[in-house]
Protein backbone atom coordinates (compact mmCIF):
# COMPACT_ATOMS: atom_id res chain seq x y z
CA UNK A 1 0.00 0.00 0.00
CA UNK A 2 1.58 3.38 -1.02
CA UNK A 3 0.50 6.14 0.43
CA UNK A 4 1.43 10.04 0.29
CA UNK A 5 0.69 11.71 3.44
CA UNK A 6 -1.58 14.83 2.53
CA UNK A 7 -1.13 17.78 5.19
CA UNK A 8 -3.89 20.13 3.60
CA UNK A 9 -7.70 19.38 3.06
CA UNK A 10 -9.39 20.89 0.31
CA UNK A 11 -9.78 24.20 1.72
CA UNK A 12 -5.74 24.37 2.73
CA UNK A 13 -6.31 23.99 6.08
CA UNK A 14 -3.94 21.57 8.19
CA UNK A 15 -5.50 17.66 8.87
CA UNK A 16 -4.63 15.43 11.06
CA UNK A 17 -2.23 13.03 10.04
CA UNK A 18 -3.62 9.90 8.42
CA UNK A 19 -3.64 6.68 11.26
CA UNK A 20 -3.18 3.86 8.20
CA UNK A 21 -0.97 5.98 6.12
CA UNK A 22 1.78 5.52 8.74
CA UNK A 23 3.39 2.20 8.20
CA UNK A 24 3.24 0.25 11.80
CA UNK A 25 7.15 0.58 13.19
CA UNK A 26 8.78 -2.34 14.15
CA UNK A 27 7.46 -4.14 17.04
CA UNK A 28 8.88 -2.92 20.48
CA UNK A 29 9.29 -6.43 21.87
CA UNK A 30 6.82 -9.25 22.39
CA UNK A 31 5.21 -8.51 25.60
CA UNK A 32 1.89 -9.88 25.30
CA UNK A 33 0.96 -12.55 27.72
CA UNK A 34 -0.75 -15.78 27.09
CA UNK A 35 -4.00 -16.54 28.58
CA UNK A 36 -5.64 -20.03 29.41
CA UNK A 37 -8.48 -20.53 31.17
CA UNK A 38 -10.27 -23.58 32.16
CA UNK A 39 -13.75 -24.13 33.14
CA UNK A 40 -14.76 -20.93 33.96
CA UNK A 41 -18.44 -20.15 35.40
CA UNK A 42 -20.11 -17.35 36.62
CA UNK A 43 -22.99 -16.32 37.55
CA UNK A 44 -25.28 -13.50 38.86
CA UNK A 45 -27.27 -14.88 41.43
CA UNK A 46 -28.98 -18.28 40.20
CA UNK A 47 -28.75 -16.58 36.47
CA UNK A 48 -25.42 -18.36 34.81
CA UNK A 49 -23.47 -16.20 32.09
CA UNK A 50 -21.12 -18.14 31.86
CA UNK A 51 -20.75 -21.71 32.23
CA UNK A 52 -17.69 -24.30 31.11
CA UNK A 53 -15.76 -21.99 29.22
CA UNK A 54 -12.11 -23.16 28.01
CA UNK A 55 -9.84 -20.61 26.15
CA UNK A 56 -6.36 -20.77 25.25
CA UNK A 57 -4.76 -17.64 23.84
CA UNK A 58 -1.56 -17.26 23.02
CA UNK A 59 0.76 -14.24 23.69
CA UNK A 60 0.35 -11.37 21.49
CA UNK A 61 -2.77 -13.03 19.68
CA UNK A 62 -5.35 -10.63 18.61
CA UNK A 63 -8.54 -12.60 19.74
CA UNK A 64 -12.45 -11.15 18.91
CA UNK A 65 -15.40 -11.91 21.05
CA UNK A 66 -18.58 -11.58 19.16
CA UNK A 67 -21.55 -12.61 20.40
CA UNK A 68 -25.29 -11.47 20.42
CA UNK A 69 -26.14 -8.78 23.62
CA UNK A 70 -26.63 -10.76 26.80
CA UNK A 71 -24.20 -13.79 25.53
CA UNK A 72 -21.75 -13.39 28.25
CA UNK A 73 -18.99 -11.29 26.46
CA UNK A 74 -18.61 -8.28 28.23
CA UNK A 75 -18.76 -10.69 31.25
CA UNK A 76 -15.81 -12.52 30.49
CA UNK A 77 -14.06 -9.30 29.62
CA UNK A 78 -14.55 -7.79 33.29
CA UNK A 79 -13.19 -11.33 34.72
CA UNK A 80 -10.40 -11.05 32.71
CA UNK A 81 -9.38 -7.98 34.37
CA UNK A 82 -10.29 -8.33 37.88
CA UNK A 83 -13.41 -6.18 37.53
CA UNK A 84 -15.32 -9.56 38.65
CA UNK A 85 -14.45 -12.92 40.44
CA UNK A 86 -15.92 -15.96 39.03
CA UNK A 87 -18.34 -18.47 40.27
CA UNK A 88 -15.78 -21.03 39.74
CA UNK A 89 -12.78 -22.44 37.20
CA UNK A 90 -9.42 -20.28 36.97
CA UNK A 91 -8.12 -18.11 34.82
CA UNK A 92 -4.10 -17.82 34.23
CA UNK A 93 -1.81 -15.92 32.64
CA UNK A 94 1.60 -17.13 30.90
CA UNK A 95 4.89 -15.06 30.85
CA UNK A 96 7.28 -15.56 27.90
CA UNK A 97 9.02 -18.28 29.83
CA UNK A 98 6.05 -20.47 30.33
CA UNK A 99 5.54 -19.68 33.83
CA UNK A 100 2.41 -18.22 35.39
CA UNK A 101 2.62 -14.61 35.72
CA UNK A 102 0.42 -11.69 37.19
CA UNK A 103 0.25 -9.20 33.98
CA UNK A 104 -0.14 -5.56 33.58
CA UNK A 105 -3.33 -5.41 32.37
CA UNK A 106 -5.73 -2.44 31.08
CA UNK A 107 -9.22 -1.76 29.42
CA UNK A 108 -10.88 0.23 27.38
CA UNK A 109 -14.28 0.47 27.94
CA UNK A 110 -17.13 1.50 25.18
CA UNK A 111 -17.19 4.72 27.33
CA UNK A 112 -13.98 7.20 27.27
CA UNK A 113 -14.71 7.37 30.77
CA UNK A 114 -12.34 10.27 30.93
CA UNK A 115 -12.19 12.36 34.48
CA UNK A 116 -13.65 15.72 33.43
CA UNK A 117 -12.09 17.51 35.79
CA UNK A 118 -8.60 16.41 34.39
CA UNK A 119 -6.75 17.62 31.18
CA UNK A 120 -6.94 15.42 28.56
CA UNK A 121 -3.07 14.51 29.96
CA UNK A 122 -3.54 14.21 33.18
CA UNK A 123 -6.28 11.67 31.79
CA UNK A 124 -3.66 9.78 30.60
CA UNK A 125 -1.10 9.84 33.85
CA UNK A 126 -4.14 7.96 35.39
CA UNK A 127 -3.10 5.43 33.07
CA UNK A 128 0.76 5.01 34.47
CA UNK A 129 -0.51 4.52 38.71
CA UNK A 130 1.14 5.29 41.43
CA UNK A 131 5.03 5.62 41.84
CA UNK A 132 5.69 7.69 38.88
CA UNK A 133 7.80 10.68 39.08
CA UNK A 134 5.93 13.67 37.35
CA UNK A 135 8.21 14.47 34.91
CA UNK A 136 8.61 10.94 33.71
CA UNK A 137 4.66 10.29 33.68
CA UNK A 138 4.59 13.35 31.78
CA UNK A 139 6.85 12.44 29.46
CA UNK A 140 5.06 8.80 28.80
CA UNK A 141 1.68 10.33 28.55
CA UNK A 142 2.73 12.69 26.05
CA UNK A 143 4.34 9.73 23.94
CA UNK A 144 1.27 7.58 24.67
CA UNK A 145 -0.99 10.75 23.29
CA UNK A 146 1.14 11.30 20.40
CA UNK A 147 1.28 7.64 19.71
CA UNK A 148 -2.88 7.85 19.07
CA UNK A 149 -2.15 11.35 17.28
CA UNK A 150 -4.01 13.35 19.99
CA UNK A 151 -0.41 15.52 21.12
CA UNK A 152 -1.96 18.82 20.54
CA UNK A 153 -4.67 18.46 22.56
CA UNK A 154 -2.98 17.50 25.97
CA UNK A 155 -3.64 20.67 27.36
CA UNK A 156 -7.42 20.77 26.85
CA UNK A 157 -10.85 19.26 29.08
CA UNK A 158 -12.19 16.49 27.42
CA UNK A 159 -15.26 18.39 27.16
CA UNK A 160 -13.48 19.85 24.39
CA UNK A 161 -13.17 16.60 22.65
CA UNK A 162 -14.92 14.67 19.72
CA UNK A 163 -16.44 11.61 20.18
CA UNK A 164 -13.40 9.80 18.27
CA UNK A 165 -10.71 12.04 19.82
CA UNK A 166 -12.14 10.93 23.75
CA UNK A 167 -12.24 7.39 22.85
CA UNK A 168 -8.31 8.02 21.59
CA UNK A 169 -7.45 9.54 24.70
CA UNK A 170 -8.94 6.53 26.48
CA UNK A 171 -6.81 4.14 24.89
CA UNK A 172 -4.21 6.46 25.42
CA UNK A 173 -4.85 6.25 28.98
CA UNK A 174 -4.75 2.13 28.66
CA UNK A 175 -1.48 2.22 26.39
CA UNK A 176 0.78 4.35 28.97
CA UNK A 177 1.59 1.91 30.79
CA UNK A 178 2.68 -0.45 27.92
CA UNK A 179 0.33 -3.45 29.22
CA UNK A 180 1.05 -7.13 28.58
CA UNK A 181 -2.76 -7.58 28.08
CA UNK A 182 -5.39 -4.66 26.49
CA UNK A 183 -8.83 -5.69 26.88
CA UNK A 184 -11.10 -3.97 24.83
CA UNK A 185 -14.76 -3.91 25.69
CA UNK A 186 -16.70 -2.49 22.50
CA UNK A 187 -14.85 0.46 22.49
CA UNK A 188 -15.87 1.54 19.20
CA UNK A 189 -19.54 1.30 19.94
CA UNK A 190 -20.43 4.50 20.46
CA UNK A 191 -18.72 5.93 17.31
CA UNK A 192 -20.21 6.77 14.08
CA UNK A 193 -19.17 4.70 10.96
CA UNK A 194 -16.50 6.78 10.05
CA UNK A 195 -15.06 7.15 12.35
CA UNK A 196 -14.90 3.73 13.66
CA UNK A 197 -12.90 3.05 10.14
CA UNK A 198 -10.07 5.46 11.38
CA UNK A 199 -10.08 3.79 15.23
CA UNK A 200 -10.06 0.27 13.98
CA UNK A 201 -6.69 1.21 12.02
CA UNK A 202 -5.13 2.95 14.75
CA UNK A 203 -6.07 -0.22 16.94
CA UNK A 204 -4.65 -2.18 14.20
CA UNK A 205 -0.94 -0.08 14.36
CA UNK A 206 -0.66 0.19 18.01
CA UNK A 207 -1.39 -3.69 18.40
CA UNK A 208 1.33 -4.23 16.10
CA UNK A 209 3.34 -2.02 17.09
CA UNK A 210 3.41 -2.89 20.94
CA UNK A 211 2.42 -6.68 20.64
CA UNK A 212 0.18 -6.94 23.39
CA UNK A 213 -1.93 -9.80 23.34
CA UNK A 214 -5.45 -8.00 22.79
CA UNK A 215 -9.10 -9.20 23.75
CA UNK A 216 -11.58 -7.11 21.38
CA UNK A 217 -15.20 -7.54 22.54
CA UNK A 218 -17.66 -6.44 19.51
CA UNK A 219 -20.90 -7.08 18.17
CA UNK A 220 -19.61 -5.73 14.31
CA UNK A 221 -18.96 -9.08 12.82
CA UNK A 222 -17.18 -7.42 9.92
CA UNK A 223 -15.32 -5.52 12.58
CA UNK A 224 -13.88 -8.50 13.79
CA UNK A 225 -12.79 -9.78 10.95
CA UNK A 226 -11.13 -6.77 9.69
CA UNK A 227 -9.16 -6.76 12.74
CA UNK A 228 -8.44 -9.79 14.37
CA UNK A 229 -6.26 -12.77 14.55
CA UNK A 230 -8.99 -15.17 15.35
CA UNK A 231 -12.57 -14.90 16.45
CA UNK A 232 -14.66 -16.61 18.57
CA UNK A 233 -18.52 -16.55 18.96
CA UNK A 234 -19.87 -17.05 22.80
CA UNK A 235 -23.13 -18.12 22.58
CA UNK A 236 -25.05 -18.86 25.58
CA UNK A 237 -21.96 -18.83 27.71
CA UNK A 238 -19.59 -21.09 25.61
CA UNK A 239 -17.90 -20.94 22.86
CA UNK A 240 -19.86 -21.72 19.97
CA UNK A 241 -17.10 -21.38 17.11
CA UNK A 242 -13.73 -20.61 16.61
CA UNK A 243 -12.42 -19.43 13.14
CA UNK A 244 -8.63 -18.21 12.75
CA UNK A 245 -8.07 -15.70 10.34
CA UNK A 246 -4.74 -15.58 8.80
CA UNK A 247 -4.98 -13.03 6.00
CA UNK A 248 -2.50 -10.26 5.57
CA UNK A 249 -2.53 -7.02 6.85
CA UNK A 250 -3.79 -4.17 6.41
CA UNK A 251 -7.10 -6.22 5.57
CA UNK A 252 -9.15 -4.59 2.63
CA UNK A 253 -12.73 -4.30 3.54
CA UNK A 254 -15.14 -6.43 1.79
CA UNK A 255 -12.46 -8.66 0.29
CA UNK A 256 -14.33 -12.13 -0.58
CA UNK A 257 -12.00 -13.86 1.64
CA UNK A 258 -13.00 -11.88 4.72
CA UNK A 259 -17.05 -11.83 3.13
CA UNK A 260 -17.00 -15.39 3.35
CA UNK A 261 -15.55 -15.33 7.27
CA UNK A 262 -18.13 -12.79 8.11
CA UNK A 263 -20.62 -14.90 6.51
CA UNK A 264 -19.32 -18.20 8.24
CA UNK A 265 -19.46 -16.56 11.46
CA UNK A 266 -22.97 -14.48 11.33
CA UNK A 267 -24.02 -18.13 10.73
CA UNK A 268 -22.82 -19.24 13.91
CA UNK A 269 -24.25 -16.74 15.65
CA UNK A 270 -28.15 -17.14 14.26
CA UNK A 271 -28.02 -20.28 13.87
CA UNK B 1 -8.51 1.82 3.54
CA UNK B 2 -6.65 4.85 3.05
CA UNK B 3 -9.90 7.01 1.63
CA UNK B 4 -11.89 5.26 4.16
CA UNK B 5 -9.35 6.79 6.73
CA UNK B 6 -9.70 10.05 5.77
CA UNK B 7 -13.32 9.90 5.38
CA UNK B 8 -12.87 8.53 9.14
CA UNK B 9 -11.70 11.33 10.47
CA UNK B 10 -13.38 13.20 13.20
CA UNK B 11 -14.69 16.68 12.00
CA UNK B 12 -11.72 18.70 13.72
CA UNK B 13 -12.15 20.90 16.39
CA UNK B 14 -10.46 24.36 15.45
CA UNK B 15 -6.86 24.07 17.35
CA UNK B 16 -5.58 26.77 16.72
CA UNK B 17 -5.99 29.98 18.64
CA UNK B 18 -9.27 29.67 19.99
CA UNK B 19 -12.38 31.84 18.74
CA UNK B 20 -12.90 34.70 21.08
CA UNK B 21 -15.42 36.97 21.98
CA UNK B 22 -14.98 40.29 20.95
CA UNK B 23 -13.58 42.27 23.21
CA UNK B 24 -15.23 44.31 25.37
CA UNK B 25 -14.85 48.18 24.97
CA UNK B 26 -14.70 50.01 27.78
CA UNK B 27 -17.34 52.12 26.84
CA UNK B 28 -20.77 50.51 28.87
CA UNK B 29 -23.31 49.16 26.57
CA UNK B 30 -27.20 50.72 26.98
CA UNK B 31 -27.96 46.62 27.51
CA UNK B 32 -25.69 46.45 30.53
CA UNK B 33 -27.46 49.20 32.12
CA UNK B 34 -30.67 47.61 32.10
CA UNK B 35 -30.98 45.73 35.91
CA UNK B 36 -29.99 48.66 37.38
CA UNK B 37 -33.11 50.58 36.02
CA UNK B 38 -35.47 49.44 37.63
CA UNK B 39 -33.56 49.91 41.43
CA UNK B 40 -32.00 52.98 40.60
CA UNK B 41 -35.94 54.18 39.44
CA UNK B 42 -36.94 53.24 42.86
CA UNK B 43 -34.36 55.25 44.27
CA UNK B 44 -35.55 58.81 42.32
CA UNK B 45 -39.30 58.26 43.03
CA UNK B 46 -38.45 57.51 46.89
CA UNK B 47 -36.49 60.76 47.33
CA UNK B 48 -39.02 62.66 44.92
CA UNK B 49 -41.73 61.38 47.72
CA UNK B 50 -39.98 62.14 50.56
CA UNK B 51 -39.03 65.63 49.42
CA UNK B 52 -42.74 66.81 48.13
CA UNK B 53 -43.65 65.57 51.35
CA UNK B 54 -45.67 62.35 50.81
CA UNK B 55 -43.98 59.90 53.08
CA UNK B 56 -43.11 60.78 56.49
CA UNK B 57 -39.65 61.23 57.35
CA UNK B 58 -40.12 60.02 60.81
CA UNK B 59 -40.90 56.40 59.29
CA UNK B 60 -38.90 56.39 56.15
CA UNK B 61 -36.24 58.72 56.08
CA UNK B 62 -35.27 59.69 52.26
CA UNK B 63 -32.35 58.06 50.73
CA UNK B 64 -30.07 61.15 50.91
CA UNK B 65 -30.63 61.00 54.57
CA UNK B 66 -29.59 57.12 54.71
CA UNK B 67 -26.30 58.41 52.98
CA UNK B 68 -25.40 60.88 55.24
CA UNK B 69 -26.34 58.31 58.34
CA UNK B 70 -23.76 56.09 56.62
CA UNK B 71 -21.71 59.12 56.40
CA UNK B 72 -21.73 60.09 60.02
CA UNK B 73 -21.23 55.96 61.06
CA UNK B 74 -18.19 55.72 59.22
CA UNK B 75 -16.35 59.26 60.31
CA UNK B 76 -17.44 57.91 63.65
CA UNK B 77 -15.61 54.80 63.31
CA UNK B 78 -19.16 52.85 64.51
CA UNK B 79 -19.75 51.93 61.02
CA UNK B 80 -16.20 49.29 60.77
CA UNK B 81 -16.18 48.16 64.26
CA UNK B 82 -19.67 46.80 63.80
CA UNK B 83 -19.31 45.72 60.00
CA UNK B 84 -15.82 44.01 61.66
CA UNK B 85 -18.07 41.99 64.23
CA UNK B 86 -20.75 40.89 62.21
CA UNK B 87 -18.47 39.58 59.80
CA UNK B 88 -16.30 37.62 62.49
CA UNK B 89 -19.18 36.07 63.88
CA UNK B 90 -20.47 35.21 60.05
CA UNK B 91 -16.85 33.65 59.45
CA UNK B 92 -16.23 31.36 62.36
CA UNK B 93 -19.93 30.47 62.44
CA UNK B 94 -19.52 28.96 58.46
CA UNK B 95 -16.43 27.68 58.97
CA UNK B 96 -17.51 25.67 62.21
CA UNK B 97 -20.69 24.41 60.60
CA UNK B 98 -19.31 24.79 57.60
CA UNK B 99 -16.57 21.74 58.00
CA UNK B 100 -18.49 19.44 60.43
CA UNK B 101 -21.46 19.55 58.02
CA UNK B 102 -19.12 18.60 55.13
CA UNK B 103 -16.76 16.14 56.85
CA UNK B 104 -19.82 14.46 57.91
CA UNK B 105 -21.02 14.12 54.65
CA UNK B 106 -18.04 12.92 53.01
CA UNK B 107 -18.64 10.24 55.57
CA UNK B 108 -21.71 8.90 55.02
CA UNK B 109 -21.25 9.22 51.50
CA UNK B 110 -18.47 7.09 51.28
CA UNK B 111 -19.39 5.06 54.31
CA UNK B 112 -22.08 3.08 54.85
CA UNK B 113 -22.14 2.11 58.30
CA UNK B 114 -21.90 6.29 58.90
CA UNK B 115 -24.72 7.15 56.99
CA UNK B 116 -26.78 4.08 58.82
CA UNK B 117 -25.45 5.67 62.23
CA UNK B 118 -26.00 8.86 61.76
CA UNK B 119 -27.77 9.98 58.82
CA UNK B 120 -31.16 9.23 60.29
CA UNK B 121 -30.85 11.68 63.08
CA UNK B 122 -29.39 14.39 61.22
CA UNK B 123 -32.71 13.93 58.99
CA UNK B 124 -34.61 14.49 61.95
CA UNK B 125 -32.86 17.44 63.50
CA UNK B 126 -32.85 19.24 59.99
CA UNK B 127 -36.80 19.69 60.22
CA UNK B 128 -36.04 21.88 63.76
CA UNK B 129 -35.59 25.22 62.13
CA UNK B 130 -32.67 26.56 63.98
CA UNK B 131 -34.11 29.67 65.11
CA UNK B 132 -36.65 27.68 67.34
CA UNK B 133 -33.90 26.72 69.55
CA UNK B 134 -33.51 30.68 70.92
CA UNK B 135 -35.11 30.22 73.75
CA UNK B 136 -32.96 26.76 74.92
CA UNK B 137 -29.37 28.36 73.41
CA UNK B 138 -29.61 31.54 75.90
CA UNK B 139 -30.43 29.40 78.42
CA UNK B 140 -27.40 27.53 77.55
CA UNK B 141 -25.25 29.76 76.57
CA UNK B 142 -26.46 32.87 77.34
CA UNK B 143 -26.00 36.15 74.93
CA UNK B 144 -22.85 35.59 74.86
CA UNK B 145 -20.59 35.10 71.69
CA UNK B 146 -21.27 31.27 72.14
CA UNK B 147 -24.75 31.37 71.10
CA UNK B 148 -24.49 33.47 68.50
CA UNK B 149 -21.65 30.49 66.96
CA UNK B 150 -24.00 28.28 67.87
CA UNK B 151 -26.90 29.30 66.02
CA UNK B 152 -24.67 30.28 62.95
CA UNK B 153 -23.04 27.50 62.92
CA UNK B 154 -25.98 25.12 62.97
CA UNK B 155 -27.76 27.04 60.55
CA UNK B 156 -25.47 26.42 57.26
CA UNK B 157 -24.47 23.06 59.05
CA UNK B 158 -27.43 21.26 57.03
CA UNK B 159 -27.23 23.04 53.71
CA UNK B 160 -23.45 22.06 53.51
CA UNK B 161 -24.02 18.26 54.89
CA UNK B 162 -26.88 17.19 52.42
CA UNK B 163 -25.62 18.57 49.30
CA UNK B 164 -21.80 17.14 49.74
CA UNK B 165 -24.09 14.04 50.76
CA UNK B 166 -25.82 14.14 47.68
CA UNK B 167 -22.59 14.86 45.52
CA UNK B 168 -20.47 12.11 47.16
CA UNK B 169 -23.68 9.85 46.52
CA UNK B 170 -24.06 10.76 42.59
CA UNK B 171 -20.30 10.60 41.47
CA UNK B 172 -20.41 8.52 38.30
CA UNK B 173 -20.17 4.96 38.85
CA UNK B 174 -18.80 3.91 36.11
CA UNK B 175 -15.71 6.76 37.18
CA UNK B 176 -15.05 4.82 40.34
CA UNK B 177 -14.77 1.58 38.00
CA UNK B 178 -12.46 3.13 35.95
CA UNK B 179 -10.12 4.32 39.22
CA UNK B 180 -10.59 1.26 40.45
CA UNK B 181 -9.19 -0.98 37.11
CA UNK B 182 -6.51 1.56 37.15
CA UNK B 183 -5.07 0.79 40.87
CA UNK B 184 -6.35 3.57 42.60
CA UNK B 185 -6.68 3.04 46.64
CA UNK B 186 -8.81 4.94 48.66
CA UNK B 187 -7.10 7.82 49.03
CA UNK B 188 -6.12 8.61 45.19
CA UNK B 189 -9.79 7.77 44.72
CA UNK B 190 -11.24 10.03 46.89
CA UNK B 191 -8.35 12.45 45.97
CA UNK B 192 -9.15 12.31 41.72
CA UNK B 193 -12.43 11.32 41.36
CA UNK B 194 -14.84 11.64 44.42
CA UNK B 195 -14.27 14.66 45.62
CA UNK B 196 -13.92 16.57 42.35
CA UNK B 197 -16.99 14.73 41.19
CA UNK B 198 -18.68 16.32 43.98
CA UNK B 199 -17.64 19.52 43.83
CA UNK B 200 -20.53 21.17 42.16
CA UNK B 201 -22.85 19.84 44.89
CA UNK B 202 -20.66 21.19 47.18
CA UNK B 203 -20.64 24.69 45.85
CA UNK B 204 -24.67 24.54 45.80
CA UNK B 205 -24.81 23.61 49.11
CA UNK B 206 -22.13 26.90 50.33
CA UNK B 207 -24.42 29.29 48.25
CA UNK B 208 -27.30 28.00 50.30
CA UNK B 209 -25.75 28.27 53.34
CA UNK B 210 -24.22 32.00 52.66
CA UNK B 211 -27.79 32.64 52.66
CA UNK B 212 -28.73 30.58 56.10
CA UNK B 213 -25.86 32.16 57.73
CA UNK B 214 -26.96 35.96 57.07
CA UNK B 215 -30.42 35.54 57.88
CA UNK B 216 -29.11 33.44 61.51
CA UNK B 217 -27.01 36.29 62.38
CA UNK B 218 -29.39 39.15 61.52
CA UNK B 219 -31.77 37.41 64.02
CA UNK B 220 -29.34 36.65 66.60
CA UNK B 221 -27.82 40.25 66.95
CA UNK B 222 -31.05 41.69 67.06
CA UNK B 223 -31.67 39.34 69.99
CA UNK B 224 -28.89 40.29 72.44
CA UNK B 225 -25.81 42.05 71.06
CA UNK B 226 -23.48 44.59 72.27
CA UNK B 227 -21.87 45.32 68.79
CA UNK B 228 -22.75 44.25 64.53
CA UNK B 229 -24.55 44.98 62.15
CA UNK B 230 -27.44 43.78 63.83
CA UNK B 231 -27.20 45.74 66.69
CA UNK B 232 -26.76 49.17 65.09
CA UNK B 233 -30.28 48.46 63.88
CA UNK B 234 -31.14 47.22 67.11
CA UNK B 235 -30.08 50.08 69.06
CA UNK B 236 -31.00 52.52 66.45
CA UNK B 237 -34.94 51.53 66.58
CA UNK B 238 -35.06 52.51 69.87
CA UNK B 239 -34.23 56.24 69.13
CA UNK B 240 -36.38 55.95 66.26
CA UNK B 241 -33.63 56.52 63.73
CA UNK B 242 -35.09 54.82 60.92
CA UNK B 243 -32.32 56.26 59.13
CA UNK B 244 -29.72 53.77 60.79
CA UNK B 245 -32.32 50.88 60.42
CA UNK B 246 -32.82 51.23 56.50
CA UNK B 247 -28.58 51.51 56.44
CA UNK B 248 -28.42 48.17 58.27
CA UNK B 249 -30.63 46.35 56.05
CA UNK B 250 -28.82 47.83 52.92
CA UNK B 251 -24.81 46.54 54.07
CA UNK B 252 -26.55 43.50 55.05
CA UNK B 253 -27.70 43.12 51.21
CA UNK B 254 -24.23 44.08 50.35
CA UNK B 255 -22.25 41.62 52.26
CA UNK B 256 -24.88 38.78 51.04
CA UNK B 257 -24.12 40.02 47.44
CA UNK B 258 -20.84 39.82 48.51
CA UNK B 259 -20.37 36.60 50.20
CA UNK B 260 -21.85 34.69 46.90
CA UNK B 261 -19.71 36.51 44.83
CA UNK B 262 -16.65 35.10 46.42
CA UNK B 263 -18.54 31.93 46.23
CA UNK B 264 -19.25 32.28 42.66
CA UNK B 265 -15.34 32.83 41.68
CA UNK B 266 -14.24 29.98 43.74
CA UNK B 267 -17.06 28.04 42.13
CA UNK B 268 -15.95 29.49 38.64
CA UNK B 269 -12.26 28.85 39.34
CA UNK B 270 -12.60 25.06 40.37
CA UNK B 271 -14.82 24.42 38.15
CA UNK B 272 -13.24 25.36 34.64
CA UNK B 273 -13.41 22.07 33.40
CA UNK B 274 -17.46 21.87 33.32
CA UNK B 275 -19.30 23.21 29.90
CA UNK B 276 -21.60 24.82 32.09
CA UNK B 277 -18.52 27.18 32.79
CA UNK B 278 -16.56 27.97 29.88
CA UNK B 279 -19.44 29.46 27.81
CA UNK B 280 -18.43 33.00 29.17
CA UNK B 281 -17.25 34.92 32.34
CA UNK B 282 -21.05 35.76 33.47
CA UNK B 283 -23.21 33.38 35.22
Amino acid sequence: MSTTVRTKNVWGNDIEPEYAARIPRQRAGDRGVGIRIEGLAKSFGDVPVLHDLDLEVPAGQFLAIVGKSGCGKSTLLRLLVGLDTPTSGAISFVGPDGADTEPSSRIVFQEPRLLPWASVIDNVVVGLGEGVGRRDARRLAEAALAEVQLGEKAGEWPSRLSGGQRQRAALARALVSQPAFLALDEPLGALDALTRITMQALIERVWQEQGFTALFVTHDVGEAVALADRVIVLDEGRIALDIAIDQPRPRRRGAPDLAEIEGRLLAGIFK
Amino acid sequence: MTLAAELGKPISVPTGPRIRAPRRSLAISPSALLPFLLPLGIVVLWQAASSFGWITNRLMPAPIQVVWAFWDKLVSGELAVNIQASAIRAISGLLVGGSIGFLLGLANGVSRLSHSLTDTTLQMLRTIPNLALIPLVILWFGIGEEAKLFLTALGVFFPIYLNTLHGVRNVDPQLIEMGRVYGMNGWTLFRKVIFPGALPSIFVGLRFSLGIMWLTLIVAESMAASSGIGHMANSAREFMMTDVVILALVIYALLGKLADLVALTLERLTLSWNPAYQKSARS
